[in-house]
């Protein structure tokens, strides 16, 4: 296939307004062929408004919609060559399965024959044949999800919008419907847009995410991108699990630094929060007294007794509460400032957490690799 | 002897307390119509006086199906009920869908206040005023040029749209839009989701609804006597002229026969109701198996 130089899926300056309230903000994104790309964000953060404008329910208050370098503004939804996984799998309840799956292929008039085929086909990639009589109301939740699914994809869609498509599912089924999902997709190839506010079923989901707060895009990239280099303050505290504290750079002179650190790219910060200067692998430009933030993810913090060697990056406290989760131990380090860390431990062997019970006085630490700083 | 003091026995007294409620709560209830068909099969020509030598009987039976006045009466009745059952549940049904479906429309609020108002307006004045309506109109525009069966099933189509639109809207509200969304997202145009989607889903309610218009229709006496003309004299209007001339023995006979219908429907739809809410439950229990 040739490299075009427009995106499969591109939307331009996207705007939707309700009344006084912007609910998606000029929304630009593109979109390759094959892709999953969700849209993560928050209850209110505008992802499903976003998703309507592309099925064709809501109407763009500015900007353009482009699928496969075709524009879709005035398309209404029953012509548009995309289809939706709606969140509550609005299955038609007095259509058993089959009749469910086929009822999409009957729109486009297809032979009996043709219809049958397809969704003999479909109901074999869902693994649902066995089901294919039984109404929704006879089928599990996850039955459901599955039909909903194949009712979708077997109008064989340019684009398939999946709103929460895990919800509704229990946390068992969740894992092993997700790595279903992504066989189908691979299986099938269609390109998929998926609204989640779950960060975990963005993650093993997307091949890109783009993380949304009061209607706007405010970060776009792989999942491992995301979580460790946030953009901004915003996605640092959203995704995952963080410790944030407001820095400034230091005044301080950067001899502290091991030879390891380049100075030129390096930065020295201050925080009053912590005893130790914080140094930061990483450039920023900044004003000498601009506030900044430092993100630092709890299982990139070292645990000890016992001081450690080097002379940043490290802070002293007691533990406060410890959360044993079975693969991991997290911790809640009170400093001396008064501030609380979370630090997790990976329980590598079945006594390492013991050592670090509560109201034990310990030593985190951390490379100058590991945390993130920023200024918006 | 000793025996754990588990629960006090229950006294005779208000073991007979119970019972004896419901059988007066039944009788307040009962006894009337009960003693309407016992004296349906009296001999007597006098309604309160007990024939005990020729009862029971089934003359008034017999009286009833010769009446002419009443046979029309009903067969009037019934076809007014049934256009006005038909007619409230199409334009019933527009206004539920409207109301529940369209989503903030100017004008809304007022629609939604004057689909209800009949509800809770005094039939007088529904009558009156649609008496005053139609003269106004036969001024005007020459019809109706008599008050007949037509404007009895226009005045009854006016106050029973309401009852639909709210059972229309009711169950329209149990299920979000999402599977008419659904539709034309799989590519269905709007009157073809409406017809394979949103039809087949509200069809209970409108099933409900057209049994509902039938019954209001059925037995309207206040309205039907404003907006009658003669010759055009529905059911219940023959039986309260008749009471009002003194109570002949054939109207317990006509009453005894319609609360006879009206128990088998009854009965009827309760026996479809758990039948299906039977099968229903051996679905479910069957989907936890699978």
């Amino acid at each position: 296939m040739p490299a075009s130089s427009t995106a499969y899926l591109q939307l331009e300056g996207l705007s939707k307004r309700f009344g006084q309230f912007l609910a998606v903000n000029n929304v630009s994104l593109c979109v390759e062929r094959g892709e999953i790309f969700c849209l993560l964000g928050a209850s209110g953060s505008g992802k499903t408004t976003l998703l309507r404008l592309l099925a064709g329910f809501e109407t763009p208050s500015a900007g353009r919609l482009l699928l496969d370098g075709e524009d879709l503004a005035g398309v209404p939804p029953y012509r548009r060559p995309l289809n939706m996984m709606f969140q509550s799998y609005a299955l038609f309840p007095h259509l058993n399965a089959e009749r469910n799956i086929a009822f999409g292929l009957e729109q486009e008039r297809l032979s009996k024959r043709q219809i049958a085929q397809r969704v003999d086909e479909i109901l074999e990639v869902v693994k649902m044949a066995p089901y294919r009589a039984r109404k929704p109301h006879q089928l599990s939740g996850g039955q459901r999800q599955r039909v909903a699914l194949a009712r979708a994809l077997v109008k064989r869609p340019k684009l398939l919008l999946l709103d929460e498509p895990l919800g509704a599912l229990d946390r068992k089924l969740r894992e092993h419907t997700q790595f279903e999902l992504l066989n189908i997709q691979q299986q099938l190839g269609v390109t998929f847009i998926v609204v989640t506010h779950d960060q975990e079923e963005a993650m093993t989901l997307a091949t890109r995410i783009g993380v949304m707060d009061r209607g706007e895009i405010v970060q776009i990239g792989t999942p491992r991108e995301i979580y460790e280099f946030p953009a901004t303050r915003f996605v640092a505290d959203f995704i995952g699990s963080v410790n944030l504290f407001d820095a400034r750079l230091s005044t301080a002179s950067v001899s502290v630094a091991p030879a390891a650190v380049d100075a030129a790219r390096g930065t020295c910060l201050h925080s009053p929060e912590l005893p130790a200067p914080l140094l930061v692998d990483q450039s920023i430009e900044a004003a000498a007294d601009a506030a900044l933030w430092v993100a630092l993810r709890p299982e990139k913090i070292a645990l000890s007794r016992q001081p450690p060697a080097q002379q940043h990056n490290w802070a002293r406290g007691t533990v406060r509460e410890v959360a044993y989760l079975g693969d991991l131990s997290v911790f809640l380090v009170r400093l001396e400032s008064g501030r609380e860390l979370r630090a997790s431990l990976t329980n590598s062997s079945r006594e390492c957490a013991e050592q670090f019970a509560r109201d034990t006085p310990v030593y985190l630490s951390w490379d100058s690799t590991s945390a993130i700083v920023g200024s918006s | 002897m000793s025996r754990p003091p588990i629960r006090p026995p229950i006294r005779p007294r208000r073991a007979l307390l119970l019972p004896l409620l419901l059988a007066l709560g039944l009788a307040f209830l009962y006894l009337p119509i009960a003693s309407l068909i016992v004296y349906s099969f009296n001999a007597s020509r006098l309604v309160t006086v007990w024939d005990a030598v020729h009862s029971p009987t089934l003359k008034w039976y017999g009286e009833l199906f010769h009446n002419s006045q009443i046979l029309e009466a009903a067969w009037l009745s019934v076809r007014i009920a049934v256009m006005n059952a038909t007619g409230a549940v199409i334009l019933g049904t527009l206004a539920g869908m409207a109301l529940s479906r369209f989503g903030r429309f100017g004008g809304r609020a007022l629609l939604a206040a004057l689909t209800t108002a009949p509800l809770v307006m005094p039939e007088i004045i529904t009558g009156l005023s649609l008496l005053l309506l139609f003269i106004t109109f036969e001024q005007l525009t020459g019809w109706p040029a008599q008050r007949d069966a037509a404007t009895i099933t226009l005045a009854h189509i006016s106050f029973s749209i309401s009852y639909v639109a709210v059972i229309v809207q009711a169950r329209l509200a149990g299920s979000d839009g999402s599977l008419e969304e659904a539709a034309l997202d799989l590519g269905a145009r709007p009157s073809v989701a409406f017809r394979r989607i949103t039809l087949p889903l509200i069809a209970p309610a409108l099933l409900s609804g057209w049994l509902l218009s039938f019954t209001l229709s059925w037995d309207d006496v206040v309205i039907s006597q404003f907006v009658a003309g003669p010759g055009s004299s529905t059911l219940p209007m023959v039986i309260f002229a008749k009471v009002r001339l003194g109570v002949s023995p054939d109207v317990n006979a006509l009453a005894t026969l319609l609360i006879t219908l009206v128990a088998a429907g009854v009965l009827l739809s309760t026996l479809l109701l758990q039948r299906r809410e039977r099968s229903r439950a051996r679905a479910l229990a069957l989907s936890q198996e699978g």
